[in-house]
């Protein structure tokens, strides 16, 4: 929104359309070395889908990206504005990377709503206390998101009281809210029963169809091969292979790839 | 009401209980204002030293966690009776020393802030740890939420970490406040005339202990009664969004 349109007439020409770049990220916990040096690009109104085994690294990668987690090196620069890094990769500027987060919505494998507010006030509690939109429009607004994803009539009830797959839903109002610059999501059906899946893919089939920019970690390969523009596949903390989801689930160039697609489909 | 009395045959014991002298009811009454006051603010203190102490201990350096490791240990490990002559005594002492240092007079110590001083301070050991504990069962996730929004750290702790620990901290908090109404009775050792020091004297000087040990038992009681009511009240706000354990068990 705003803040996005003010950062764009500032960019560079060549990054105007960038909305992520990670350039020779790495992660290590303790002595465990977990992203060996990652680079990537999201244009805008790009879905990429980061497939790859248990433990390869791609939740850590997708928390380095909001600082979640702190990167131990490389760059990250969001919609052309480069988090500022002190050398042990910690954010140096906490207020610059407060409002890059804004533009940064992230969904979460367990949800993590605040169990303690509505659907509603979850969903308007960013808008109202972090952006600083008037609450009347932040109401209205999340009542149009919550309608979106199909809780329209359920504003006023707590999250306790949802399925795992109407919890996912409003997770993701909640993230839409912000009208975030890309979106991260993060196994956003790993913690669903199977008939609850179905629901949430529609709505992240529904985002991809506006053109939201995602980041999705997903071990749905249909559903990534359905919505992705581009598939990264992870392989113990390196990309091993990447490309349009037509080469990558039908043309395997690495080994490790052909074994993990052939044991997950 | 007297009449009530007089079948009774307490007829003696109201006029004793009596608002208005010679009875000592006043008397009772001001001593347990007293206590409350004290008990408020000390638990109010306690709070607030609490949320401070769970912060520091929580997200500290390590200095801030050694120095609140020490406090929670020592208050928790010395007898209240002990730690409230050691901080009066010595409170008063060291503010007359600073006092005359500057060149001053002695000061009279007030009382009521004394013991809020005294008791708040071994409320706040308390609280430290009931609040520690109650910010650590927090999920992680719904602290990572607010965080990945950009919300700043402060207001995650107001609008979401406090909010959310309240329903675990609540039960803790209710018998803490209790234990503050109670632990003012101590506070009679150093001479401050709450319910427990009035209450001895209106015994002592009218032989009635019977009756006035009794008349003050009933109004602890009293306040541990309406003290659960609003713990309750409390404790149903802050759960609000958890479906109620009856339907689990
Ligand atoms: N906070 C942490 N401390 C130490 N090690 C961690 C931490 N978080 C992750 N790791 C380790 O980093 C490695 C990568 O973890 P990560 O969660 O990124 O994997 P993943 O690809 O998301 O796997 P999954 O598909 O199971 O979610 C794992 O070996 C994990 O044990
Ligand atoms: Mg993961």
């Amino acid at each position: 929104m705003l803040h996005v349109a003010a950062s764009e007439t500032a960019a560079m020409p060549e990054t105007r359309s960038e909305a992520i770049r990670i350039e020779n990220l790495h992660k290590s916990f303790g002595s465990l070395e977990v992203l060996k040096g990652v680079s990537l690009t999201a244009q805008r109104g790009d879905v990429v889908a980061i497939i790859g085994g248990s433990g390869s690294g791609k939740s850590t990668m997708l928390r380095c990206i909001n600082f979640l987690e702190t990167p131990s090196s490389g760059r990250i620069v969001i919609a052309g504005e480069e988090v500022a890094m002190r050398p042990d990769g910690s954010a140096a500027n906490r207020r610059q990377l407060e409002r890059i987060r804004t533009r940064l919505a992230m969904v979460f494998q367990q949800f993590n709503l605040w169990t303690h507010r509505t659907l509603l006030e979850n969903v308007i509690e960013v808008p109202v206390h972090v952006l600083k939109i008037p609450r009347a429009e932040a109401i209205a607004r999340a009542h149009d998101l919550l309608k979106q994803v199909g809780l329209g009539d359920k504003a006023e009830t707590f999250p306790a009281y949802l399925s795992g797959g109407q919890q996912q839903r409003a997770a993701i109002a909640r993230a839409l809210a912000v009208d975030p610059s890309a979106m991260l999501f993060d196994e956003p059906t790993s913690a669903l029963d199977p008939e609850l899946v179905g629901e949430v893919l529609n709505v992240i089939r529904g985002l991809a169809d506006e053109g939201r920019t995602m980041l999705l970690v997903t071990h749905e390969m249909k559903f990534a091969r359905e919505v992705a523009n581009h598939v990264v596949y992870l392989y113990q903390g390196r990309i091993e292979e990447q490309g349009p989801p037509d080469q990558i689930f039908d043309n395997p160039q690495s080994e490790r790839l052909k074994q993990f697609l052939s044991s997950v489909y | 009401m007297q009449a009530f009395f007089d079948m009774l045959g307490l007829g003696s014991s109201a006029e004793l209980l009596s608002l208005s002298p010679p009875g000592w009811g006043g008397n009772l009454l001001r001593g347990l204002a007293n206590s409350l006051k004290i008990a408020l603010g000390a638990f109010g203190l306690g709070l607030v030293i609490g949320l401070f102490g769970a912060c520091g201990k929580l997200y500290g350096g390590k200095v801030t966690r050694d120095l609140l490791a020490v406090y929670t240990t020592v208050i928790r490990a010395v007898p209240e009776l002990v730690l409230i002559l050691i901080l009066y005594y010595v409170g008063t002492d060291v503010i007359n020393k600073i006092s005359e240092a500057m060149g001053g007079d002695r000061v009279e110590i007030n009382g009521v802030a004394a013991g809020i001083w005294v008791l708040g301070i071994v409320q706040g050991a308390y609280a430290t740890e009931i609040l520690r504990g109650a910010i650590q069962a927090v999920p992680v996730g719904q602290i990572e939420a607010a965080r990945s929004f950009g919300m700043p750290s402060a207001m995650t702790m107001r609008r979401i970490t406090i909010p959310a620990m309240m329903s675990f901290a609540t039960p803790g908090l209710a018998n803490l406040w209790l234990i503050a109404t109670k632990d003012t009775a101590l506070l009679a050792v150093v001479g401050f005339s709450e319910l427990t020091l009035e209450t001895r004297q209106a015994a002592g000087s009218t032989r009635a202990y019977f009756t006035f040990f009794l008349a003050a038992g009933a109004l602890y009681l009293v306040v541990t009664l309406l003290s659960g009511l609003v713990f309750a009240r409390i404790e149903n706000w802050a759960r609000r969004g958890q479906p109620s354990l009856k339907g689990a068990r």
